[in-house]
Formats: C-alpha cells, structure tokens, sequence
C-alpha cells in the first residue's frame, strides 16, 4: 500500500533507530498522546529500537478510553428505549458502563447497530422514518468533522429522528492539563498527526514557549515515530522547546479550514470530564445552540455521574502515563481483555489492551 | 485515535460541496468516501481517508521528506569529527 | 452493486452478494418454500429429499432410505463434525453448501486421513427458498464429489422464521487414517520448521464485503478449497510430517497459539514473510483488522522437520490451493503456546488468540 509500506522498511527504521543513539546522552522522557501511536510503537516494537535511556509514555489520547462511563450509562439507557436504534462506533461496543456493557445489551435485544461512518447512521435515520436513531459521537478532532457533517446535513435534510450523544474531546487542553500536574515527568510530545490534520499545530505553540516542552506533530508509521522521537530528543539535547511538524505530507500550520467551519457550526467547546484526568475546562465539544434538537441530552436527558471506575482499576493512572500497563498488579490476572477492569484494556487503542497483546505471553505472566 | 488511511482518488460523484463523494482506492479495495473536507482534490491524488472521510490530501512532495532528513543525517554522521 | 432480497410472506430474505452471477428466480408463490411441514417426516419431507437431496447426493446408502449408513473401514478411522452457520448463505467465491463439505474434508485431512463418509444434518428456516436450498445442496454435491466424498446419511428439520439464517449445516465425516505416524502437535520438536499453506484473510474479508453494508467494491473471494490433494501428496511422498492444523475462525494467530501450546513449545515467526495480498490487507486496515487473525479456509499450516523444508514446500507448491507456500518460522524451547513475530523493521511482538469478536475499529 502506498503510503504506508515505504514508511515501515527496516533498514530506515534502523537507520532513524541508530541516529536517534547517537545524539542521546542523557535519559528522556516523552509522551506520545495518540493511541494509534501507542498501538504501532507496541506492535512494531519501536520502543525497543530505542536507547533504554529513553522512555516513552503513552498517553490519554484514546478517545474511548477517556468517556466516562456516564456517557456509556446514557448510552444504554438510550438503547434500552423502544423504538430507538442506537449506531456506535465498533470501539465502543465492550467499553464498561456501571453495570453493562453495549455489546451485552445488543445480546439482550438492544437494538444497537455498528456503524463505519456517521454518515450510516444518518442514512439509517431516512430509512426508518418510524425510528428514533442516535449515534454515539466520540473522537478527537479528527473524527470531530465526520460527526458535525452527519448532524448538518441532517439539518439540513430536515430530519426530525436523528440525534448525536456527544463525547467529544480536544488534546490541546489534555496536553495542558497534564504539564501542570505536579510530578509531571514528560519533556517532550508526539503530538497526534491525523488531529492536527484538522487542527493545525498553531495551538501548540503557546504551550511549547510556556512550558519549555519540544512538541513534534507526528505521524503513525513507524518512520514516522521514530523521526518524531529524533526530532523531540535533538530538541532536547540542544535546550530547545518548539512545535516542528514531522508529519508534512498530511499536517499544514493552519489545518483543515472546511472542516474547523463546519466544527464550529455544529459544535462549540465545552468543558469535560476525562477518565483518568478528571474535569478540564474548555476541553471538550458539545452541540452548539443552533443544533440543539439534534443533541441527544436535549431529547433523552442530561449526562451527569461518576466519572471514575471504582474499585482496583488503574486505568486512570495508565491514562495520565504515570503506571505502565504492565505494572498494574492486576495485568494479565484479573484484567485481561475478555474480563476487563477498565477502559485502558477493553478498548483496542488503551495501552493496557496493546501491552496485552503484543507484549504478555500465553499463559499469563507479563514479560520484562 | 485516529486509523486514517492513504488511498487514491479515482473518480468523483456529485457536485454539492458537502454531498459529493469519490471511489478511493485502497491497494485494491474501492470504497466511497466523503470529500467535503478535500475541496481541491483532484482525481489520482491520495487521501487520508477517516471514518469515510477525505480528511487531508498526501503531499507527495513532503512524503519524501523523511527519507530525505534521514539521508542528510547518515551524511552527517559520516563527515569525520 | 445491491444484494439481491426477495419478498417472502412479507419478510425480506437476502439471497445473493453483490458479485454472485446467476441470480435466484424471484418468487411470489408460496409453494416454493420451506414450511414447517417439511420437517415433519411425513410427506412433505418425502417430496423434498425425493426432489433436493436425493438426486444431489446420489449414492448406494441414501437410496436404500436406511436410519443410518453402513460403511466398511479397515484400521484406524478419523472422525470429525462442524457445523456452518454462515451469513450470508452466499457470498464472493464460496457459499456455505460448498464450506460445510471443504471444512468437513479439510479437518480430516488435518488429521492426517483420506476422507470417505460425510453425514449432513439441515436445519431449515421457514420460508427459505427452496431454490436457495437447491443452490446449497447442489453446492455441496459438487464439493463432494471434488474431495472424493460420499454424504451417505443426514438430518433435516425445520424451525420457525426467525431463527436459522436461512439454513444452519452440521457435516460429520469419517477417513482412513493414512499417516505412517500420528499427525498431532505432540510429535512437533524444537527446531520443526512452520510451513504456511498460502496468503491470508481471504474468507473472512470475503464474508464481511457480503454481510457488513460497507459499500465497497472489492475483488476479494474466499479461498474456500479442499486442501485434501496436496496433504495427501505430502504424506504420500514420505515427508514425516508431525502436525497439520487448518486456520479457520481465530486465523493463524489463533491456529499457531493452539498448536504451540498443546506441543509444550514456544514458536517464532517471521511478519515479513507471511503473506497477505494487498486488497485484503487494505481491506484490514481500513477496517483495524489483523489479518493474522481474520479466518480462512483452504489455508493450513504443516509443521516438518527443518531438513524437510525444501521438499515440502516443492510438493505444496505443485497444487493451486497451496502454490503460495512458504516457511514462516519455527519452533523452539519455552514457554507453551508463547508465539513472537519479529516485525516487520525487526523488533518483535507477542502473537495472541483473537479476543472476542473483531470488530472493525475507528481508533
């Protein structure tokens, strides 16, 4: 596949993996804030082409992973409802609520339908008129514009049965929220480069001069990550703290200008609630007031409740990059994918589901 | 987050800016995708393509960069000290 | 490029994916169904094994219209049963009449035997076509009479609409046993090379492009295939071969972690040699598949001593099912069923059993 194949040849990984040596002297420690990153440092095993003096931690950038589980609550509520056909995204489907998981209540009847795009889902809503159908809206900014086309053209469509359950979040202020918590350890960021092709990077600026942390917009192969992880830690040996954009064949500095419109029609930011983060001001979307017929909490009612899992789940201390997967007592015992304890292991993109399947062998023990 | 995949524009459909789709090419596999987001694509350019949507069109002069970058660096690292 | 639906009692009943060529007949009369009726094992069933099943699996046993068959064979006998819930009922390259005979055929081959009875058990939905089920039955007769098969005896019930997809198929099958020594994971050594049968992912990809509207145009067909002729070649040719395994549901992540747990070996593979062509990698990778645990079937892996290597993939390579062999690892000393790939730019992951359902991510 173009695109994608010439960004994984070994000898250039090596090449990249060996140049990244040569300038570290010191150890440093990065976060990669997108889950897609996590999944392919793990899989590709890109962390152990790098100097053991440098660290990687992944961070909360797993959309899924952060919803509060009130939002999953909602989300059956609404699909326990007669008449009611609730579309997900297949990430969502074994994601713990309280009590039940919407994989469990599809099995009990539910009427609850995996969709690809959002776009299904508002054509399932012209092709069953007698149906109220709404879609679960999660992501990042890059799934943000996909989700704001379905509710504007159902807008515009006129269409009376068709809602979005919102559980939209930015990175930026996640970004920030965790460079102000004390004992923050991260020096430097991968920025995710599929959000800052919607975004742009510019945001990132401010955050980089005031925090004195390099941030490099990163792409997802693993040439990619690992020029990212060069870029960062050259950056560092020199004392230096810019945004530099790895990720140039698909991130422009101002973004994708079409879809920060319609964003900004249908959306408008919103505080939110983060598993693992708790709330973060001005660090979500919701529906704005012009579309608040299509918003899901105006027609099934408000989300509120407990953001947190209880119990032992470090989900959330996994989510902040301050425990590795595998160093959870329960990893691989009492959590493991079929019986999950939180978020971080059902989701496919959490690192605790990413460490358990390409680094736990058979049979239980975590590997070192 | 984000599985967005490159793959090639090879037809467009319709005319309204925000309706109109493409067939894009994946190594093979044709899938229609929204181009509401890609208004100066033209056919035979690729595009990442997320949840069903071109979100950004690959530059293929930028593509090269990494191998670039990565050429100029073994260079470096072979110019005695 | 729409599925093909007929109305039946006001019900819609998908018959056909996208790229099948020879269209059902539409129906509009009732008697062209399956009704309770003919479960019954009364008249109406007489009719439909006289008109379906009789004249398709044309064979001594079925004719004499017995409870069961009676067969002869001499020594040690394979034995096996799997059941075919498929959906659609058709779909690019194959079809479940076609799979539930090749799987059948397939699994005693894994054991190392000739298959030679095959019995069939249907159950039927009310309402299905019974030109559907005349497609599926012809199916099967073809496919048995490719492997060399007889079905000499079966079952047929019918359940309510609602419930059966159509039609559910349970094959068992019998073979002679024709491997000097047994084929089983107990007899693979550390050091036993893994021989892969051909590409990957081709069924399940090929399924999904049918049951999911994921409007796409794809070429993908399902490798659906008797694997029996080239098997047989091996066994034939003196090969010691000590473990053969079909990757079905769970594909060849799941396959390998298995077999390497029940031999008490750890195993290592190559990713850069294992292959997958570009449409159903693509295909995976818009979807957040992985395609070493996306199912197939006319795909195996054969487990051979490491100085058998080149001769096993010479004898593979002579049929069209397996001309895609190739070695991709091999087995050593650790922890039982600890399957690692190096990757494709060196480093190496844990290869784990599919989890659960796949289910196409965004993320």
């Amino acid at each position: 596949m173009k695109y994608r194949d010439e960004y994984r040849t070994p000898d250039a990984a090596r090449g990249y993996a060996d140049a990244i040596a040569r300038i570290t002297t010191r150890p440093w420690t990065l976060m990669e804030v997108c889950g897609g990153q996590t999944h392919a440092i793990v899989r590709f095993g890109i962390d152990q082409l790098l100097p053991e003096s440098i660290s990687l931690i992944h961070g909360p950038g797993c959309p899924v992973c952060v919803t509060p589980i009130a939002y999953i609550d909602k989300a059956l509520e609404i699909a326990g409802l007669p008449g009611v056909i609730l579309c997900t995204f297949g990430d969502m489907l074994r994601v713990p609520g309280t009590h039940s998981d919407l994989s469990a209540a599809r099995a009990r009847g539910a009427d609850i339908r995996v969709v690809y795009s959002p776009l299904e889902a508002l054509t399932m809503a012209r092709e069953n008129p007698g149906h109220e159908v709404v879609f679960f809206a999660v992501g990042f900014e890059t799934t943000a514009p996909a989700n704001a086309m379905a509710v504007y053209q159902a807008e515009r469509a006129g269409l009376e049965n068709f809602s979005v359950l919102v559980s939209q979040v930015l990175v930026p202020p996640a970004i920030r929220a965790l460079l102000e918590r004390p004992g923050n350890q991260v020096q430097g960021f991968l920025a995710a480069g599929h959000v800052c092709t919607i975004t742009g990077y510019e945001e990132y600026e401010p955050i980089a001069r005031k925090h004195g942390v390099p941030i490099v917009v990163t792409g997802f192969e693993p040439l990619d990550i690992l020029e990212g992880v060069y870029r960062c830690v050259r950056q560092l040996e020199r004392g230096e703290n810019c945004v530099e954009n790895q990720y140039s064949r698909a991130v422009r500095r101002p973004g994708n200008a079409m879809a920060q419109h319609v964003i900004q029609a249908v959306f408008q930011v919103v505080p939110r609630q983060w598993r693992g983060m708790g709330g973060i001001p001005d660090s979500g979307l919701g529906v704005a007031p012009a579309y608040r017929s299509f918003d899901a909490e105006t027609r099934f009612g408000a989300v509120n409740g407990e953001v947190e899992a209880q119990g032992e789940c470090l989900s959330g201390a996994v989510l902040r990059g301050e425990v590795r997967p595998d160093q959870c007592p329960a990893f691989g015992t009492r959590c493991t994918p079929e019986r999950p304890l939180g978020v971080t292991m059902v989701s496919e993109e959490g690192a605790c589901a990413a460490y358990y399947r390409y680094r736990r062998p058979a049979g239980g023990q975590a590997r070192e | 987050m984000c599985l967005a995949v490159p793959g090639r524009l090879i037809s467009i459909d319709g005319d309204d800016p925000l309706t109109r789709q493409g067939r894009v090419d994946f190594g093979g596999v044709i899938k229609s995708v929204n181009l509401a987001y890609v208004p100066e694509v033209q056919e035979q350019d690729y595009v990442l393509v997320h949840v069903g949507f071109a979100i950004t069109i690959v530059d293929p002069r930028e593509a090269e960069r990494v191998f670039e970058y990565l050429r100029t660096l073994e260079q470096e690292a072979d110019e005695p000290q | 490029m729409r599925p093909i639906t007929v109305i039946v009692d006001r019900r819609e009943v998908k018959l056909v994916s996208e790229s099948c060529d020879n269209q059902c007949p539409p129906l509009n009369d009732d008697h062209d169904v399956v009704k309770m009726a003919h479960g019954g094992g009364g008249r109406a069933m007489a009719q439909l094994l006289d008109d379906i099943f009789r004249p398709a699996f044309d064979n001594p046993w079925l004719a004499k219209q017995h409870d069961g068959a009676v067969v002869e064979m001499p020594g040690a006998i394979a034995f096996t049963t799997d059941s075919y819930v498929v959906r659609p009922l058709f779909f690019p390259g194959s079809d479940i009449g076609t799979m539930a005979v090749h799987g059948t055929v397939n699994d005693l081959a894994m054991c190392g035997a000739r298959p030679q009875y095959l019995s069939a058990g249907f159950i039927l939905e009310e309402g299905l076509p019974l030109a559907t089920l005349r497609r599926v039955v012809d199916a099967m007769a073809a496919a048995a009479v490719e492997a060399g098969v007889q079905i000499v005896t079966g079952d047929l019930k019918v359940v309510e609409r609602g419930k059966a997809d159509g039609v559910y198929i349970n094959t068992a099958g019998v073979g002679k046993v024709v491997a000097p020594e047994p084929v089983e994971p107990t007899r693979i050594q550390a050091g036993d090379r893994i021989l892969l049968s051909g590409d990957l992912g081709r069924h399940g990809v090929a399924v999904m492009t049918a049951r999911e509207k994921l409007d796409l145009e794809s070429a993908i067909e399902s490798d659906c295939a008797s694997v029996l002729q080239p098997v047989l070649a091996l066994l034939e040719e003196g090969i010691d071969v000590r473990c053969l395994r079909d990757l079905t549901r769970g594909g060849l992540a799941s396959a390998l972690v298995e077999v390497s747990e029940s031999a008490g070996l750890a195993a290592e593979i190559r990713e850069v040699d294992i292959p997958v062509r570009e449409d159903v990698s693509a295909f995976c990778e818009l979807l957040g598949l992985d395609p070493l645990h996306v199912a197939n079937e006319g795909r195996f892996i054969a487990i051979v001593a490491e100085q058998d290597v080149a001769r096993a993939t010479d004898v593979l390579r002579r049929y069209p099912v397996t001309q895609g062999a190739v070695e991709i690892g091999h087995f050593v000393q650790g922890a039982a069923g600890l399957v690692t790939a190096s990757s494709m730019i060196g480093a190496s992951r844990v290869i784990d059993r599919l989890s659960g359902e796949q289910l196409p991510r965004i993320c």
